[in-house]
């Protein structure tokens, strides 16, 4: 069974008819020939493909492409804006958080999405207590980030200096600012 | 503490400097492409069957559902696959019959391909995969891995010197440690897209060496090299597994040759990883260590008990590097296999030291504790003046001066002598150390480079060497602007390409001293030949250089790892906040991306240390936690302050680059250091990885 659906993708808007069982990822990478978002397992617990899709980091292994009809997605391709690479691409060059690459873009997208939740008060399980209730992420500091970006693997090893590149690109700009995507609402959203 | 002494001359210092990655950009931007990720209007994919038995035979194949399934291009089985040459001489490294995929009806492990599916689309494909009927004459299997079997076989004579049985002194430990099956999971699967046009095949490969792929696709199909081409630039991590060829490339080949004119594309299912592309053995080491009071070594005898197959075997080192660690006059290392209906092992990296200095390394820990000796002085007691193994004169041995410089930098003199000494809240914490060790390996292979000149001084370096996420890529543009004398970016590196002169395998941390000792040579011949002001166009190449002294000295690298672990007196949880080595490694070409390379297998080693484990149902033959769920690799929030440091160590005896490999030492005595640092928190020794927390339940009195 196959059915129409609009994609958004990187700012170019494409129509396309999808088997039903394909998933978002696959219509990316078969149909578009979009291969930003990589497929490190298919089932949701690399963090590989990952995109932001309207707004939110999303596993785009877990999405069906005839769910996402309509949406907006940006990859890694995307965030880097006429060849310019955006602040988060810069410091991990710096940092030289990563290794073979290929976590890489899924690791990019994550972090610029989990900058924008930070920054909309959305807490973590690092995150005090006091300051959750209130809605508050006082610093967003290295424990933040690794527990916020450990749905994202790295089998080359690249932590560290993904850590540390987040920090610093959350330091030089202003992260919702910066990356161009609207924040998402705090409440419910648009999936 | 460091080394330093005169170098070669370097013009323009950029060998030694850290810039940034040059393939950098493309891999942010996810530009770079990968294996499975070339366009191809005339893409077709290929779904594998696997066998649900262990061992038997292939009795039928019912694929008429599959064939009439909706898209489907070819099933093939043993029936109708295309042949392959069986008695072809593979290269070494390769498991020929792990490769001689469906050409008969044998099935030796379960998992083993016994069908595939080509159709229109990837899901066409999935879905009559599962259409494909299979009946069995099931045999009995055997996949119990155990020290105790009374049928261990011992591929190679016992090393010994001396006689361990003699060896006197007050002082014994003896134990045993294990390190149970795990499997490489490079991010990027192992895949493939082949293309058959009838003349040549053309594959997209995630692979390790494109030459090596090469030469096994020609022999197998019986063409000449000239009609294989193999193209990899980008590889997304390999560990090893993608060193030897493994089962999912030939059916790619398969499957290309049964639909000619189409891209047959093929990526391994997480799941598939498993079962199809090999895994590190579990081992079994008995340690006996034998020392004065003084904890001066006597004897040493390691047993490594691993496991091999019955369709090809592999051994997996684990007693290697006791033979050349430590001083001792009496000294018997072996191992023995159980050969079993599972898949072949494989690479994974450092097959042999990673858990080879795991047992030893906590037993070094034991006879400190035995001795009453800091464990960092046990060491240095024991410290040979010649390679034990050999009798040879080491070319540089730098193991102290790591293990004196990690203890400054660690913060070590502070740590009680005792264990379970120091708590904070609910947290017993601790400090441990090992030692790392890495042979200096001869490349895989030969390694050929051109350097043409391109006009305007800008010139382009080229060979077939695959950057798998080594940094290769960036220190070849180094070592080739250093000679030349020229900016970096006046330097263009061409990789991963068998159309390019021959590159030996990325493997045994060689890269830099086989290709970067290539470029080093080609680069030079190329000013000698056409001085600094060559025409556009100008071209010189070299071969692999000799070296010279390769028989005359032991060559090894060599580091010392320290942690700080921490374990809750509620739960057991294992934390650890601290992780540093240093490491004697020769010269270090970009300080960035050794960095990465050492801190990325101390951060395999820590993985291996809290969570890897492939656990093996005998009764079956399968490993039943294959996915990412349930076989657990450290994650971001895993990993705390960890830090690499190196010592300025110049060795003109290993290569022209004075460099000794840095991919694989880093994982080597990561888990050892964290064992040990668990004993010293809590008093519980544990002589198994992964470490658990039910492990230290009794003793933090949860
Ligand atoms: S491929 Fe989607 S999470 Fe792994
Ligand atoms: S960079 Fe290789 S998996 Fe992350």
């Amino acid at each position: 069974m196959h059915a129409d659906i609009t994609l958004t993708v990187d700012g170019r808007r494409h129509q396309l008819r999808v088997d039903t069982r394909t998933t978002l990822l696959d219509a990316l990478r078969e149909d578009l020939g979009v291969t930003a978002p990589k497929k490190g397992c298919d089932h949701g617990q690399c963090g590989s493909c990952t995109v932001l899709l309207n707004g939110r980091r999303v596993v785009t292994c877990l999405v069906l492409a005839v769910a996402g009809d309509g949406a907006e997605v940006v990859t890694a391709a995307g965030l880097a804006e006429g060849g310019d690479l955006h602040p988060m691409q810069e410091a991990f060059m710096d940092h030289d958080a990563f290794q073979c690459g290929y976590c890489t873009p899924g690791q990019i997208c994550s972090a610029v999405g989990m900058l924008d939740e930070a920054a909309a008060g959305w807490p973590s399980a690092a995150t005090p207590p006091r300051a959750s209730a209130e809605g508050a992420v006082a610093e967003l500091d290295d424990t933040e980030i690794r527990e916020r970006m450990s749905g994202n693997l790295c089998r080359c090893g690249a932590y560290a200096g993904i850590v540390s590149a987040i920090g610093d690109a959350a330091r030089r700009t202003h992260a919702a600012a910066a990356s161009g995507i609207p924040r998402p609402a705090r409440e419910g959203g648009r999936r | 503490m460091s080394t330093t002494s005169e170098r070669p001359a370097a013009r323009t210092g950029a060998i030694g400097a850290g810039p940034r990655r040059v393939e950098g950009p493309a891999k942010v931007a996810g530009t770079a492409a990968y294996a499975y990720e070339y366009r191809a209007a005339d893409a077709a994919y290929l779904a594998p069957v696997q066998a649900t038995i262990a061992r038997g035979r292939v009795a039928a194949v019912d694929t008429a559902a599959a064939e009439a399934a909706e898209g489907v291009l070819a099933v093939l089985w043993h029936g109708n696959a295309p042949r392959l040459r069986t008695d072809a001489e593979l290269p070494g490294l390769q498991q020929p019959g792990e490769l001689h995929v469906l050409q008969s009806a044998e099935v030796h492990y379960r998992g083993q391909p016994v069908a595939a599916v080509v159709a229109e689309t990837f899901e066409a494909a999935q879905h009559a995969a599962a259409l494909v009927t299979l009946t069995y004459e099931q045999l009995p299997h055997d996949a119990e891995f155990s020290a105790g079997r009374t049928d261990l076989a011992t591929p190679k004579e016992d090393h010994r010197q001396g006689d361990v049985k003699a060896a006197e002194g007050e002082v014994v430990v003896d134990q045993t440690y294990t390190t149970p099956m795990q499997h490489n999971n490079p991010m990027e699967p192992h895949s493939t897209m082949a293309r058959w046009d009838g003349e040549a095949i053309t594959l997209h490969e995630s692979t390790q060496g494109a030459h090596m792929v090469r030469e096994t696709v020609a022999e197998l199909l019986g063409l000449e090299q000239g009609r294989v081409r193999v193209v990899a630039p980008y590889v997304g991590g390999g560990f090893g597994s993608k060193g030897p060829l493994h089962a999912p490339t030939v059916l790619a080949v398969l499957g290309a040759r049964a639909v000619p004119h189409r891209s047959v594309k093929l990526a391994a299912t997480r799941r598939q990883m498993f079962s199809l592309v090999g895994y590190r053995s579990p081992t079994v080491q008995r340690v006996r260590l034998r020392a004065d009071a003084q904890g001066r070594l006597s004897g040493i005898d390691v047993t490594a008990t691993v496991q091999s197959a019955r369709l090809g075997d592999f051994i997996e080192e684990a007693a290697g590097p006791a033979k050349s660690m430590y001083a001792a006059p009496n000294r018997r290392m072996g191992h023995r296999a159980a050969r079993l209906d599972v898949p072949v092992p494989t690479w994974m990296r450092a097959p042999g030291e990673c858990p080879g200095m795991f047992g030893p390394e906590v037993a070094m820990d034991e006879l400190a504790v035995a001795c009453g000796l800091d464990p960092i002085e046990a060491r240095v007691r024991n410290e040979p003046e010649r390679d034990p193994a050999t009798g040879k004169p080491f070319s540089t041995r730098n193991l102290i001066a790591c293990l004196r410089e990690g203890a400054d930098r660690f913060g070590w003199a502070d740590r009680p002598a005792e264990p379970g000494a120091r708590r904070e809240g609910e947290w017993l914490v601790g400090t441990g150390v090992a030692a790392s060790f890495y042979p200096v390996v001869p490349p895989v292979g030969g390694s050929r480079a051109l350097v043409r000149h391109a006009g305007d001084g800008r010139y382009v370096v080229s060979l077939a060497a695959a950057d798998i996420g080594t940094g290769a890529w960036t220190a070849l543009t180094q070592v080739a602007a250093d000679v030349l004398g020229v900016p970096l970016e006046h330097v263009e590196v061409r990789l991963g390409d068998s159309a390019l002169p021959l590159a030996s395998l990325a493997g045994g941390s060689t890269g830099m001293m086989s290709w970067g000792s290539t470029v080093h040579a080609a680069a030079t011949a190329f000013r000698r030949l056409h001085g600094d002001d060559p025409a556009p166009g100008a071209e010189a190449a070299a071969d692999l250089p000799e070296v010279a002294h390769r028989d005359d000295y032991a060559m090894h690298a060599y580091g010392a790892q320290f942690a700080e672990v921490r374990v809750n007196t509620d739960t057991g949880e294992i934390r650890v906040p601290r992780l540093l080595g240093v490491f004697a490694a020769g010269r270090i070409v970009n300080a960035r991306t050794a960095r990465s390379q050492f801190v990325g297998g101390m951060t395999m080693g820590l993985s291996m240390a809290l969570h890897e484990e492939s656990v093996l149902d005998a009764r079956f033959g399968h490993v039943v936690n294959a996915d990412f769920a349930e076989y657990h690799i450290a994650a971001n929030a895993d990993v705390a302050d960890i830090q690499a440091h190196w010592i300025d160590e110049h060795d003109p005896l290993v290569n022209p680059l004075g460099a000794k490999g840095i991919g694989e030492i880093g994982i080597v005595g990561t888990a050892a250091a964290v064992a040990n640092a668990a004993y010293h928190a809590t008093g519980v020794r544990v002589r198994r990885v992964p470490l658990r927390l039910d492990d230290f339940l009794d003793a933090v009195g949860a």
